[in-house]
């Protein structure tokens, strides 16, 4: 192999498992960090930048971090990176916006149009404000937030936590249009903005409209997302005692739940395909269940079954999952009689769907076959250069934290378009790699590797969390929770750092390492050398840090997969080839060079 | 400074035929200065214990005084353990081994432990060829008391100091040889794929296995003109061949047809097929042996490898007739045979 360029900032960033998967690259470790040492408010700006809700987002982020963790391959669980980003929320002190970028009196003269007020538009007027835009933003609701305010219960997200954070961002000084939906692209373009951008997510909660007894049962089938939206507004007040959720997304795990929290006793969730195969994070099946909400799986629908034009049940057909060689799953009858289940209302959490009825043909604003608009690879510009697009509505439904990169990315693109500048003179990631030594054997950070397991969080009593759905139902981690959780972090962006000139080849790293990463051996290919090293290397996607020939002819060969950044074997190397460096990756943001 | 080892261990890495893994024989985080060659002889012998599938808890780990002597704190945690005072290892492990004789003993020792002021000691129990295997972390110096030369020092060695070594060194090997050592050999810490397969084979040998591992201080004795730094010994070392060591009851997968093959059988049926440079030596022959070294010394090179085996010599307990089963195990009866027995005794003195 090629000695590794450690020089390529991708190449430490892929190192940091969880600020790489994070969507907006959110520099996890140097937080959970500042958490261990009580510097809240630190901690909680580090998330503003990248992630502008850590509020939010440490209470319903779909946490793709999490999986990617190293802990969770080092021991059984991840750090509960997602919960400590709620640990900094809570503990900042108020008046934390002092730290915020001023917002220049003098405008930039560039007017800038946000359609609908999800976190997608959001992260662009927050990107833009400072930079002297004027930002006018669009939403057919009645307060700012999209589905985090239409959708997610506020069981999991209190309303409070919600206003805060997009309240942080309406104050930098949007012009708001609330409860005003646009109807027409065409008069939006023929009003004097420079840019445009399309967050309106995917408003339409998928049907089944040619299931029979759909019409006849009508008044007791909901659309989930409007059925949500409708609980949010305080249009739905209540539910009948047996209520049927269809589908195994998250999104049925809201509804099944607060169709508990409305008078629903008997809440079945049911399912097309095998429970593993359920679309929903695993903790929002976890906390379904902790509220007595069984699964049913392997149930397709069939028919609402409707009696005088009142819904009593529906029927399913039992089907079998088959995998063919490639692994592709079909659903085949079992052949067992239908099933019945009576219930008194059903909501259909079955998908969710783009729309753009109001974005006129002609305007030269193409969609692809799926109906989602065709952007510039990597720059969110739509066929029309001036209208940029993002979240929910550039790519079909996903979460959150994707909504918020794409406004980064998006915003970005708004500013170079703005400025005269080409697209693709995009700014690069601010890196710095800064060494920890601090005397012989000591660090700057706290080396020391925690065994304790993951802590739970605590959660409030059920019975109670069940009669109000205004109830937050997890309480977070205290501070004392908080602290020994976030020592449980590797501090993965502290790097390992070698330098093939000082190394004697004496072999202590190699003893010294716990987890055997460490290597001496003749060069190969990849596929060659990670079947010969000390220990099996056979997580592909972990990088092979691989170094210059040595005196003796070997390399040096790490693998990083399970490198807990112990620093160990820069403690017993005696000439500090290994060095112990924080390594600090930073995405772009709008306006920077 | 870290005190304690992470306690996480890489979760692929498989076990040993008797079921342990790696981390079972380990033990404490070394205190040893950062780079000391002691540490990678330590790591070896845990290798060579893991790979042997050796019992932790029949092993004894014992040793003088010294950086070296300091090894049964950072291996072998699970291993019984007897730290003596300077010079004095081989007299507690010649107790030991005769009251129990079932046991692995691993002799670690130091140059200046062994060659200085055990050198009385080291001599006897080569000459009895004590039942062992007797590691020197050989350096060149006396490490612990801040790097004096030792008696191993090569006469014109120059350590940190930059004062030359002016006398005569010993070399512990041919000694051990011309004292009956049934099987020498002589490594280096730097290089793991000759040392682990070299203790894995004196593991296997029953009778004194003697083995002399240069070691690099860091400290004070690896300066480019000093004749035991990492550089110097990597320059001029030779090994008398490559080895295969085949431990008993394990398939022998590689052909051996060619002439320069030598293939020496152990007590316990293990064999250590030696593939050499010179054909003509055998490393069964104490004079070639010596000569050997000799002559590679003569030339300004360290020769390693297997030096000697002689896998027909007796150790201390055939020689003696000693219980063949542990003194804490014979019973009253056996210890005190009664009158009748003692009668008899004073009869064949009569
Ligand atoms: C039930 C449910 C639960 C969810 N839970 C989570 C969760 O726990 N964690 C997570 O990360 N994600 C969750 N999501 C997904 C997440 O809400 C979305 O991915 C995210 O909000 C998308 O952001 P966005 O900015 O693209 O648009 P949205 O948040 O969808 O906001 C778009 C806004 O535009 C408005 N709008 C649409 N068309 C127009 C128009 N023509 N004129 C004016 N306004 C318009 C909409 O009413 C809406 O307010 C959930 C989704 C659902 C349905
Ligand atoms: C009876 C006695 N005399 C002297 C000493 C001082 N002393 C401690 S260690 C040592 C030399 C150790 O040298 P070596 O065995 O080569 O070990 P190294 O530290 O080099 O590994 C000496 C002389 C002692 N501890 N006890
Ligand atoms: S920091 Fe060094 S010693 Fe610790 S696990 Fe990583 S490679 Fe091994
Ligand atoms: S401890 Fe340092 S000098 Fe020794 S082999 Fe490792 S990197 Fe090289
Ligand atoms: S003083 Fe020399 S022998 Fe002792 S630990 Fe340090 S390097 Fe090793
Ligand atoms: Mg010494």
């Amino acid at each position: 192999m090629k000695p590794t360029d450690i020089n390529n900032p991708e190449y430490f960033h892929r190192v940091i498992d969880c600020q790489y998967a994070c969507p907006s690259h959110t520099p996890v470790p140097e937080y959970i960090r500042l958490i261990s040492e009580k510097r809240y408010d630190d901690a909680y700006m580090i998330n503003w930048i990248s992630n502008v809700f850590p509020g939010i987002l440490g209470r319903v982020c779909d946490r793709p971090c999490e999986p990617a963790c190293r802990r969770g391959r080092v021991e059984r669980e991840a750090v509960a990176i997602c919960r400590l980003k709620r640990v900094a929320a809570d503990n900042r002190e108020a008046g934390i916006e002092s730290r915020f970028p001023k917002i220049p009196e003098e405008k930039n003269g560039k007017k800038v149009a946000l359609i609908g007020a999800g976190p997608a538009s959001l992260t662009v007027a927050r990107d833009l404000l400072p930079l002297g835009y004027t930002v006018d933003l669009y939403d057919d609701q009645s307060a700012g937030g999209g589905f985090m305010r239409t959708q997610v219960p506020s069981f999991r997200l209190p309303e409070k936590v919600l206003n805060q954070e997009v309240g942080y961002i309406l104050d930098m000084g949007v012009r708001t249009f609330f409860n005003h939906y646009i109807s027409s692209m065409r008069s939006l373009l023929a009003r004097d903005y420079d840019a445009l951008f399309v967050g309106t997510g995917a408003p339409r909660g998928r049907d089944l409209p040619d299931l029979p007894g759909r019409r006849e049962g009508a008044a007791g089938i909901h659309i989930g997302i409007d059925w949500l939206a409708g609980v949010v507004f305080g249009h739905v007040r209540s539910i009948g005692r047996k209520v049927l959720v269809l589908g195994g997304g998250n999104t049925a795990m809201d509804c099944c739940r607060t169709a508990r929290r409305l008078g629903g006793e008997d809440v079945r969730v049911v399912v097309r395909s095998p429970l593993a195969e359920m679309k929903a994070s695993p903790w929002e099946i976890e906390d379904a269940r902790e509220e007595d909400i069984p699964f049913y799986e392997n149930h397709l629908p069939v028919e609402f079954v409707v009696e005088q034009g009142q819904l009593k049940g529906m029927r399913f057909e039992k089907v079998e999952p088959r995998y063919d060689d490639q692994g592709k799953r079909t659903l085949v009858p079992s052949g067992e009689p239908l099933v019945l289940m009576e219930c008194d209302e059903v909501i259909l959490a079955v998908g969710q769907l783009n729309a753009f009825p109001w974005i006129e043909e002609d305007l030269g604003i193409e969609f692809d076959q799926w109906g989602l608009p065709v952007l510039g690879e990597g720059t969110f510009q739509s066929s029309l250069e001036r209208v940029f697009f993002g979240g929910d509505a550039a790519f079909g439904p996903r979460n959150i934290i994707t909504a918020v990169a794409h406004g980064h990315g998006a915003a970005i693109s708004i500013d170079l378009f703005c400025s005269g500048r080409p697209l693709t003179e995009r700014p690069g990631p601010k890196v710095s790699l800064l060494s920890q030594k601090m005397g012989v054997h000591d660090w700057l950070y706290h080396n020391q590797i925690a065994d304790d397991l993951r802590q739970a969080v605590p959660t409030a009593d059920r019975t109670k969390t069940l009669r109000d759905r205004l109830m937050e139902v997890e309480l977070g981690f205290d501070r004392r929770l908080g602290h020994t959780e976030a020592l449980r972090c590797l501090n993965c962006d502290i790097q390992t750092v070698f330098r093939v000139e000082e190394c004697i080849e004496c072999d202590a790293c190699v003893d010294a390492c716990p987890e055997r990463c460490i290597n001496f051996t003749a060069n190969g290919t990849e596929e060659d050398l990670r079947r010969r090293l000390l220990a099996p290397a056979r997580e592909l996607s972990q990088a092979l840090y691989v170094s210059a020939e040595l005196p003796t002819g070997r390399v040096m060969v790490k693998d990083e997969n399970l490198c807990l950044h112990c620093g160990i074997c820069a403690e017993r190397c005696p000439t500090s080839a290994w060095e112990m460096q924080k390594f600090s990756y930073q995405s772009p943001q709008a306006g920077e060079k | 400074m870290t005190f304690f080892r992470p306690s996480f261990r890489h979760p692929q890495l498989p076990a040993n035929q008797a079921g342990y893994y790696l981390r079972d024989y380990e033990g404490g985080i070394s205190t040893l200065c950062a780079g000391c060659g002691h540490d990678s002889i330590n790591g070896a012998i845990i290798q060579a214990c893991y790979e042997l599938s050796l019992e932790p808890h029949r092993i004894v780990k014992l040793s003088g005084i010294g950086c070296s002597s300091k090894s049964p704190a950072y291996l072998l945690s699970a291993a019984h353990g007897f730290n003596s005072v300077h010079g004095r290892m081989p007299s507690i492990v010649t107790g030991a081994n005769m009251a129990n004789r079932e046991l692995l003993y691993l002799g670690i020792s130091g140059d200046g432990d062994t060659a200085s002021i055990g050198m009385g000691q080291f001599v006897h129990a080569v000459r009895r060829n004590l039942n062992m295997v007797y590691i020197v972390m050989n350096n060149g110096c006396y490490g612990l008391t801040k790097g004096q030369y030792s008696a191993t020092a090569d006469k014109g060695s120059v350590g940190k100091k930059g004062e030359p070594n002016l006398l005569e060194s010993i070399d512990l090997c041919e000694i051990a040889i011309q004292l009956g050592a049934g099987f020498v050999g002589r490594s280096f810490s730097g290089d793991k794929q000759q040392l682990v397969p070299l203790l894995k084979a004196a593991m296997s040998h029953i009778g004194m296995a003697f083995i002399d591992v240069i070691s690099p201080c860091v400290t004070f004795n690896n300066t480019p003109t000093s004749t035991k730094s990492y550089h110097w010994v990597r320059e001029h070392s030779e090994a008398t061949s490559t080895f295969d060591f085949v431990p008993f009851r394990q398939e022998i997968t590689t052909d051996y047809e060619n002439g320069s093959t030598e293939a020496v059988t152990l007590h316990d049926h293990s064999v250590i097929y030696l593939h050499k440079k010179d054909p003509e030596v055998a490393v069964t022959d104490r004079r070639q042996a010596v000569d050997a070294l000799e002559e590679h010394k003569e030339e300004g090179l360290i020769l390693t490898g297997v030096l000697y085996v002689d896998p027909e010599s007796e150790d201390t307990h055939t020689i003696l007739n000693t219980s063949e089963r542990p003194l804490n195990s014979l019973e009253q009866a056996e210890l005190c045979p009664g009158s009748a027995a003692l009668k008899e005794i004073n009869e064949e003195l009569r």
